[in-house]
């Protein structure tokens, strides 16, 4: 650790802009599926452990296709429709079931759909780690200190893309000024006409999608394998604990966060910890809120 | 602790097959045995998760750490080279324990396991329950996670390669029917001890936690300490029941020791299948789960995983009240509950009619 550190900070301190653009790159997509956690949770209330999983298979789908020689653009375009729909099934079959009880009930039926899709996953696609390969440049810098494959500005373009698209969306749209009502108060909404049991399942079906797009960029610049989800799920529950429901600005401040977080705890500790470094960010967070609470005699809720 | 013949019916029945079935069977011993370890896992888990409302999905945490524990114990205690040099040779030392030196070991091991799972859940509750509903089940979630990561991160604990458990001393056939013992009587231990817990003012104050705490708080009612040993129990059987899986298994590692998806989720849905917050409704749901697990599974293959995630959304989304809920519900003279006074004199004989 104290090699890393110094390697770090005193002899190529060069490497930090390595470990700084690995992390941007990386936030970027974990901000994607934490908004549509956040949209999720704001909107009906449900805690979704499957979030992870929707990603994962959003990143299986875009590798099928990539075997089938589809470009990267017409990829996006066709996995997150496939996503939508998909997500719209599992509004209908199961989350509209469970979308008036108990809080911990919407955990633990998403988490059995996430086991559910890791096993489906896993049958279909086996238990190997892909990735998908687009044959791009890799640009070098810094005397070859620095490698920037332009994969990964391409997929962080094309998360900016989405992310300003589903802004200008929720912002302008009607469909966005619904989900928006809905989450303020669904009763007044109602009253209103507006068929809350529709905005649900589009609210659903858009996370679903852009999970899907986030899986889509995870098998560009990453790998995935069946059972990678739930370390997503974790990150997105962090940064969403962390930035607060319905902030946009602040959940991908906080995605970008984490992703440097998890680079630099990786960088210096060793790769061993990149997995526990995010549920530790969901620990501190989940603690310093507590205390902060703990001051208005409060608790977490 | 008054008892009604049913229940008396019940625990005969229960201590017969605990008794008969290895002796009848003795090829399913080692299944039997971990019938009755997820007995203790789902009726542990109800101490909090169903009485007192705190949905925890970390209590596999106590488990592995039982189980890395009592590693430690037992080849640090009569190994003369210790753990780190026991591990690093991945294997290849086999010490020769004498009888005596690895019962001595095995139960120390046990011991220190429970010890260290409670104390380990005291710590875990001096920052844990500021946290209400779904943030506890996440955070617990996460501590399961960042425990299970760090632990292979350690090499004194072997790592991410894992420890072999010394052998045990004696044939395979009084191998099994030993851990079945200890599996049994872990089991029976336990589930007294939460029947006779719930029926002191602990069940009370639990039911009172579970159903307002900001009013129980309000009364008088030391929620926190109620917490504290409602999350120490279940703590100390699971690092006692982790310590007795690790031998069972004779090796353990991170898939092992922290099966999260596995054990750590069966628990919560045995509990709900046989109902939550009821003494009964977690032995019967856990029974009725792996009785359907074992006889399934071979006839599935691949699939019997997904078939446990359709199992697990149907209960939970179709039928969440669980077994003992839905006869609550429908019989509600079989649990006492009856209004009309003319019925309470025969209600047991109007029970053995039907």
């Amino acid at each position: 650790m104290w090699d890393n550190l110094q390697l770090l900070f005193v002899w190529a301190p060069i490497i930090n802009v390595q470990v700084i653009l690995d992390g941007i790159f990386v936030g970027a997509v974990f901000a994607l599926s934490a908004y549509g956690l956040a949209l999720v949770w704001g909107v009906m209330n449900i805690k979704n452990l499957a979030q992870g999983d929707f990603v994962i298979m959003g990143g299986y789908l875009a590798f099928a296709l990539h075997q089938m020689h589809v470009p990267l653009v017409l990829i996006l375009l066709i996995v997150m429709p496939l996503m939508f729909i998909f997500g719209w099934i599992i509004y209908v079959v199961m989350i509209r079931r469970i979308i008036d009880q108990d809080m911990f009930v919407s955990l633990l039926a998403t988490f059995g759909l996430s086991l559910l899709l890791q096993q489906v996953i896993n049958l279909i696609f086996g238990p190997e780690v892909q990735t998908i390969d687009m044959e791009m440049p890799v640009y070098d810098a810094f005397d070859n200190m620095v490698t920037v494959p332009s994969s990964k500005i391409v997929t962080l373009v094309l998360a900016g893309v989405i992310a300003v698209a589903v802004v200008l969306f929720m912002k302008r749209s009607r469909a966005g000024q619904a989900i928006r009502a809905t989450a303020q108060d669904p009763r007044a909404a109602r009253v209103l006409g507006i068929d809350i049991d529709r905005v649900y399942a589009f609210t659903f079906a858009f996370n679903a999608a852009l999970c899907g797009a986030a899986g889509v960029l995870v098998s560009i610049i990453w790998v995935i394998q069946p059972f990678y989800g739930i370390t997503y799920s974790v990150r997105s529950f962090a940064i969403v604990t962390a930035a607060g429901l319905g902030n946009l600005p602040a959940v991908i401040g906080a995605g970008f966060g984490i992703g440097l977080f998890e680079k630099y705890t990786g960088a210096i500790l060793g790769t061993a910890y990149e997995v526990a470094a995010p549920v530790c960010i969901l620990l501190l967070v989940l603690i310093y809120r507590q205390i902060q609470m703990r001051r208005n005699r409060q608790v977490v809720r | 602790m008054s008892m009604t013949n049913r229940t008396m019916m019940t625990y005969a029945g229960l201590a017969l097959f605990g008794i008969f079935g290895p002796i009848l069977f003795p090829q399913y011993t080692l299944t039997i045995a971990y019938l009755w370890m997820m007995v203790l896992m789902a009726s542990t888990w109800d101490t909090l998760g169903g009485q007192m409302g705190y949905n925890s999905l970390g209590n596999i945490t106590f488990f592995g750490v039982g189980m890395y524990v009592s590693a430690i114990v037992q080849i640090s205690f009569f190994y003369e080279g210790g753990v780190g040099e026991y591990t690093s040779a991945m294997g290849s030392i086999k010490p020769e324990f004498t009888a005596a030196e690895y019962f001595w070991g095995l139960g120390l091991g046990i011991l220190a396991a429970g010890i260290v799972g409670l104390l380990l859940s005291l710590v875990f509750s001096s920052f844990m329950f500021g946290l209400r509903g779904p943030y506890f089940a996440i955070g617990s979630l996460g501590l399961a996670i960042a425990v299970a990561e760090i632990t292979i991160t350690i090499n004194y604990v072997g790592g991410a390669s894992g420890i072999s458990m010394p052998l045990f001393p004696g044939d395979i056939e009084f191998r099994s029917t030993f851990f079945y013992m200890l599996c049994f009587a872990f089991t029976i231990v336990s589930h007294f001890l939460l029947r006779w817990l719930y029926s002191t003012q602990f069940g009370l104050a639990a039911n009172a936690i579970r159903d307002d705490e900001d009013k129980a708080e309000a009364m008088g009612i030391p929620t926190l300490a109620y917490k504290r040993i409602g999350w120490a129990i279940p703590a100390f059987f699971m690092g006692c029941i982790g310590a007795v899986a690790g031998n069972m298994a004779g090796f353990i590692d991170k898939e092992v020791a922290y099966p999260i998806p596995t054990f750590g989720i069966f628990m919560v849905a045995m509990a709900l299948l046989g109902g939550k917050g009821t003494l009964w409704g977690p032995v019967l749901g856990a029974i009725i789960f792996h009785v359907v697990k074992e006889a399934t599974w071979t006839y599935l293959l691949n699939l019997q995983w997904v078939a446990l995630g359709l199992i697990l959304i149907v209960n939970i989304v179709y039928f969440q009240q669980g077994i003992m809920g839905w006869l609550q519900t429908k019989y509600p003279e079989l649990f006492g509950i009856v209004v009309d006074t003319s019925n309470i004199a025969d209600g047991d004989e109007k029970e053995a009619a039907r």
